[in-house]
């Protein structure tokens, strides 16, 4: 059974349509990667998954292991096993970060019927993934995002994954505002994660971060719809040649 | 603080400099009695012809004042005023009838207007702007009338608007400000004397700059301007408001109320610079600007956008306000005033949150230097039913001088959950870093500050029109560069 | 027209100006607050700084002649700070030696019944009893003046630094049937150099009406921890008028909490009598069902260089009604001065409001003053963030709120005083939603 199956699905945000008909199926294991200008929709698709407020699926339909992914509110998705890396991780004051990841882990492990973790056994179970991902404790005791500088916020976001362990993890634009050497780290954290039960969808505007993340699947996603679909070499031949080709419009 | 007291020097030269735009035209009068009673009202109102309801109207203003107290809530001082020591009505010899070209208008008129450097005979061909300048009460220059008819706008003086449209004015007069709102409203709905109509018809964007100049020039005479804008759905349009007056030592009243409505979809822009006679430097004389301004936001959508640029007046007490009852209507109030030697200002603004979205913004920025005092004095009034109402406020002061005092009182209420507010404010003196910087850079003191002065001011200086925004740069000039004015 | 309305001039029937033990100072401070209040009356909304606060439901009460207090009342142990230190309890505004425990006071260090002392010692008090909270339109100070009888001194002599807090504990209770007035006053005198923490708990049970008075004189480089815990009975009316009067360099940190009440008013008045004063009024507040919850804070910047520091946070829920009013003076001397007050509230619920006023007075060129007012719901970017992470809406809402006031906790500069507080804000908030799941 496929880990995620998205039909048809158009969205609406006020009175603008945004997906104008997407499909797309991610099996256990694969990495898939969607690519396209500024504006097609990427970001709104990774919200609609998530279950953010604001979007109006008029259209179309998106399973998750089998099942109705978008009747289900954003903490259950998240229970379930949908994780969603933010390209603006939100800054909170005054929830420590160690307390949120607490919360959401024992959250998680409630509803999968895993006992909540003791302190202790906390303390090392992060620490174990903080220390790859060189997050240190001071980060950890620093309000969540509070005064994070952007490789900070992107490095939390993986480790918060990392912590979670979800089944399909969708990374928005994680590559976004990071120099080469924090995203190799953060790279590496992805691909730690992967394995043959869990599926990736990779958000990204550039190739860049595709050296890293190495795809199964490319899709180019542009005006709301998948405008075509390759193996990792599309990425390369987007790199050199633009949308333009595909979208029919001038090279960005 | 060398470089502190420099300045205070330089900023006090500025009464060396003399009031520019001080002198007295001698123009013969026809004037009320002296004093105010129902017969001054009955005077105003015959004079003009107005129908018995706006009589009626006044009347009931007039007694409605007689049992009002002063408003004493505001930070401004000034000695009791003596209503009975002023005149009612003053209306230049010459409106009797009413010029029909510029050739027919006082020579004397002309010159004043050349005096105060407003070129009245090229206007027509240079400025596109639409002048309905009132000298004293009574308009008697209206330009452009010909190209606004065309698209049906309305435009021009309030006593002729009450001969012409009397049903928009019955229907709209006191709707905004009715005359029981303040002493001073009150004084003004008894007595008002003229001041500027405008009407823009469904879906016509009004093709120029509409303008008027304020002038106050009789000696005693009171100075009540009524003004009535009406934005129908769908319109628009831009309102200039400029003003100065001769030098004299008595202290003036000036007691004006504006109205504004916007329909659905409407906006109007209202923009303010304002310059009368501060007084000198011992605080003698100068004007007592007591205005009463406020815009009803009545249709959705609709828009309504308050600028000031308050330099002058001895003292200043004026709100103008916006009440935002439909569904996503839009407030907004950009104010710079600047308060130098003995000068009170006590401004600010209402916004008040009736429908849903409604939206307002708030940025004053205040300079007092001198013996100066001024304060921002604000509401944001957020009702139960108004979801998602959102305000940003932001108000800073600057203080030149270890002389002057700057207040900040907001005052902010909110009953709904889903609103947002946020108000910030922040008192400085001028960075000495930012001083130092500019004076390294080759400025002198005076330029520096000046330019630091108006950086403080530029989030309300864009908000003007351009053919505002110079004569506005052009006040603050004369305000704080002193003998560089 | 107001001339026309009759003056709210209750609690003034019980007034009894001179008593016989009393030093001629004593009776004269009672006839001049009594006049005071004879003049104003109780504050009408018409008056600036009541302008959100109404006390018209307290005038139309009744209550108890202010006798002694009533006897058998309990400690509530479970609503009061968890704090260890030295304990004085005050039981409708009288001192309790039997209920208090200051064995071991060290050397230096002075707690007492304002009632005894008024008796043994008035000489130590006359120089500063009623000579801190002297200002002009304060009517309930000077109601508070008129019924002058009991309360609890501090005095902590010169260099004196204290290594255990003093807890004061202020019980109400109705006597008998009838609901209890009570105008208790406290004194504290840190002398220079001295260090000391207080801590007030306000707790009690039934109706009462509470209108307290406190004066602070903090001497020169001394430093008050100075944290208020108000839990009163949801029935009480607690109104409180504390006055700060700082010397040079000297330090206070001040912190109030205030989920209690059915109208509460807390108003401080911090005069910054020096130079280089550190001054600190923080404070949070929770307020549900009908409450009613005001704090008011007059900053006064006399002297050059000072510090102050305001810092608001409350959460509204339900009806519940929420006044902040701030107001910044520097003097024409203060310059120099460093002023910030935040103020932030969270409304939860339709019906609750909240009226704010901060307010800058500024006669002073080179300073440095800013405010910030905010009142919104909880962020929904936030909220979806933590859903996103598997957390329910419920949980990641008290997250939030939690969040949002510990901010202001956060303030405490007390490292113990703030673990216990933060504790009991948390099983207030805690206690709340579970009063909120079970009402469902």
């Amino acid at each position: 059974m496929p880990l995620l199956e998205i039909q048809n699905l158009h969205a609406t945000v006020g009175d603008k349509e945004i997906l104008k008909g997407i499909n797309l199926v991610i099996k256990p294991g694969q990495v898939h990667a969607i690519m396209g200008p500024n504006g097609s929709g990427k970001s709104t698709l990774s919200y609609i998954l998530a279950g953010r407020d604001g979007y109006d699926v008029t259209k179309g339909e998106v399973l998750f292991d089998g099942k109705d992914l978008l009747s289900m509110p954003a903490d259950e998705r998240a229970c379930a096993g949908l994780f969603l890396g933010f390209q603006y991780p939100v800054e909170i004051p005054g929830v420590a970060t160690m307390t949120f990841l607490k919360t959401a882990l024992n959250a998680v492990r409630a509803y999968r019927g895993d006992d909540p973790l003791d302190a202790m056994q906390f303390l090392n179970y992060v620490r174990e993934r903080a220390m790859v991902l060189n997050v240190t404790d001071d980060m950890l005791r620093r309000a969540l995002n509070v005064g994070f500088s952007g490789g900070e916020k992107k490095r939390n976001e993986i480790l918060q994954m990392a912590v979670l362990e979800p089944r399909l993890a969708v990374l928005d634009e994680t590559d976004s505002g990071l120099d080469i050497d924090a995203l190799k780290i953060v790279a590496e954290g992805v691909n730690a994660m992967r394995t043959p039960e869990r599926g990736m969808l990779v958000i990204t505007h550039y190739q860049r971060l595709l050296n890293y993340i190495e795809p199964d699947h490319v899709h180019v996603l542009a005006q709301g719809r998948i405008l075509q679909s390759g193996g990792k070499e599309l990425a390369l031949e987007l790199e050199k040649n633009g949308y333009g080709d595909i979208t029919g419009a001038e090279a960005a | 603080m060398a470089a502190t007291s420099e300045t205070v020097e330089q900023v006090q030269t500025l009464a060396d400099d003399g009031y520019k735009h001080g002198f007295v035209t001698d123009i013969e009068m026809e004037t009320a009695p002296k004093g105010l009673s129902e017969d001054t009202v009955r005077f105003i109102s015959a004079k003009k012809n107005e129908p018995e309801w706006l009589l009626e109207w006044r009347l009931t203003a007039y007694r409605h004042w007689l049992t009002m107290p002063e408003p004493t809530w505001s930070k401004v001082s000034f000695p009791p005023i003596d209503y009975q020591d002023s005149y009612y009505f003053a209306a230049p010899k010459s409106d009797k009838d009413k010029p029909k070209s510029l050739d027919e208008i006082d020579p004397k008129l002309l010159e004043t207007y050349e005096k105060l450097g407003i070129p009245l005979l090229e206007q027509e061909m240079l400025a596109g702007v639409a002048v309905d300048a009132v000298f004293d009460s009574v308009s008697v220059a209206t330009t452009y009338k010909k190209k606004l008819e065309e698209v049906g706008v309305i435009f021009g003086s309030i006593s002729d608007a009450i001969q012409t449209h009397p049903e928009l004015i019955r229907k709209y007069l006191g709707s905004v400000v009715p005359y029981g709102d303040n002493k001073h409203a009150a004084l003004n709905s008894a007595v008002f004397t003229d001041g500027s109509f405008v009407y823009i018809p469904k879906g016509v964007r009004c093709p120029m700059e509409l303008s008027t100049y304020f002038r106050i020039n009789a000696e005693n005479t009171g100075q009540f301007e009524r003004t009535l804008i009406i934005a129908d759905e769908g319109s628009y349009v831009s309102y200039l408001e400029g003003c100065t007056a001769p030098q004299r030592d008595e202290n003036q009243l000036h007691a004006a109320v504006v109205e504004l409505v916007t329909l659905d979809d409407a906006e109007i822009k209202y923009s303010t610079v304002q310059n009368w006679y501060p007084g000198d430097e011992e605080g003698r004389g100068g004007i007592y600007n007591f205005v009463t301004k406020r815009g009803l936001c009545q249709g959705r959508n609709s828009k309504i956008a308050w600028t000031q640029v308050e330099t002058g007046s001895a003292i200043t007490w004026k709100y103008p306000s916006c009440i935002l009852k439909g569904d996503n209507s839009i407030g907004e109030f950009y104010s710079v005033a600047i308060t130098n030697n003995m000068q009170q200002a006590d401004t600010g603004t209402k916004m008040i949150h009736i429908g849903k979205n409604t939206r307002s913004t708030i940025v004053s920025k205040g300079i007092s230097a001198g013996r100066a005092d001024q304060s921002y004095r604000g509401l944001v009034k957020i009702l139960a039913g108004a979801e998602g109402a959102r305000n940003h406020t932001q108000c800073d002061s600057l203080l030149i001088g270890d002389q002057c005092g700057a207040h900040t009182v907001p005052y902010i209420e909110c009953a709904n959950p889903t609103a947002s507010v946020e108000h910030e404010a922040t008192t400085a003196k001028i960075n000495d870093d930012q001083l130092f910087y500019c004076q390294q850079r080759g400025l002198n003191e005076e330029e520096a500050v000046s330019l630091i002065v108006n950086g403080f001011c530029k989030d309300v200086m864009k908000t003007l029109p351009m053919e505002f925004a110079v004569e506005a740069q052009k006040l603050i000039g004369i305000s704080l560069e002193g003998s560089v004015g | 027209m107001s001339r026309n309305v009759t003056k709210l001039l209750p609690f003034v029937d019980e007034v009894q100006v001179s008593r016989p033990d009393d030093a001629p100072w004593t009776s004269a401070l009672r006839q001049e607050g009594f006049n005071r209040y004879r003049e104003s009356g109780l504050p009408t909304p018409r008056t600036e700084a009541w302008k959100y606060t109404n006390l018209r439901r307290l005038a139309g009460m009744n209550f108890a002649p202010n006798e002694a207090a009533p006897e058998g009342v309990a400690i509530p142990e479970d609503h009061l700070v968890k704090i260890d230190g030295f304990r004085a309890v005050v039981i409708n505004g009288r001192f309790q030696a039997n209920l208090s425990d200051l064995s071991g006071l060290p050397r230096g260090l002075r707690v007492e019944g304002l009632a005894n002392m008024l008796r043994k010692s008035p000489a130590l008090l006359e120089p500063l009893l009623g000579r801190i909270a002297i200002r002009d339109n304060r009517p309930l100070t000077a109601l508070n003046a008129a019924h002058l009888d009991d309360g609890l001194c501090v005095f902590v002599e010169k260099g004196v630094v204290l290594d255990k807090p003093i807890h004061i504990v202020s019980i109400g209770a109705p006597c008998g049937d009838e609901a209890a007035s009570f105008h208790p006053r406290l004194l504290v005198s840190l002398g220079a150099g001295s260090v000391a923490t207080i801590v007030e708990s306000h707790v009690g049970k039934g109706a009462y009406f509470s209108n307290g008075v406190a004066e602070f004189v903090v001497g020169a480089d001394a430093v008050l921890n100075h944290y208020k815990v108000q839990e009163e009975s949801d029935e009480a009316y607690h109104l409180a008028d504390t006055t700060l009067r700082l010397e040079d360099r000297s330090t206070y940190d001040g912190f109030t909490f205030q989920s209690g009440g059915v109208l509460a008013r807390n108003e401080i008045y911090a005069c910054l009598d020096g130079e280089n004063v550190d001054c600190r009024v923080n404070a949070a507040y929770l307020g549900a069902g009908k409450q009613h919850i005001d704090n008011t804070v007059f900053i006064d910047h006399v002297k050059p260089g000072s510090r102050s520091r305001e810092v608001c946070k409350g959460v509204l829920d339900d009806q519940s009604r929420a006044v902040f009013q701030g107001k910044i003076l520097v003097r024409k001397d203060a310059q120099k001065t460093d002023g910030f007050q935040l103020n932030k509230a969270l409304l939860l619920s339709r019906g609750a409001e909240i009226d704010s006023k901060p307010e800058l007075e500024i006669y002073a060129d080179d300073v440095k003053c800013s405010h910030g007012a905010t009142v919104g719901e909880l962020d929904a970017d936030a909220l979806f963030y933590l859903r996103s992470r598997g957390i329910d809406t419920v949980a990641a809402r008290n997250l939030l709120i939690s969040a949002f006031v510990a901010e202001a906790v956060a303030e405490i500069q007390s490292e113990t005083v703030r673990d216990a507080v933060s504790d009991m804000v948390q099983v207030k908030l805690e206690m709340r939603h579970e009063g909120r799941v079970n009402e469902r």
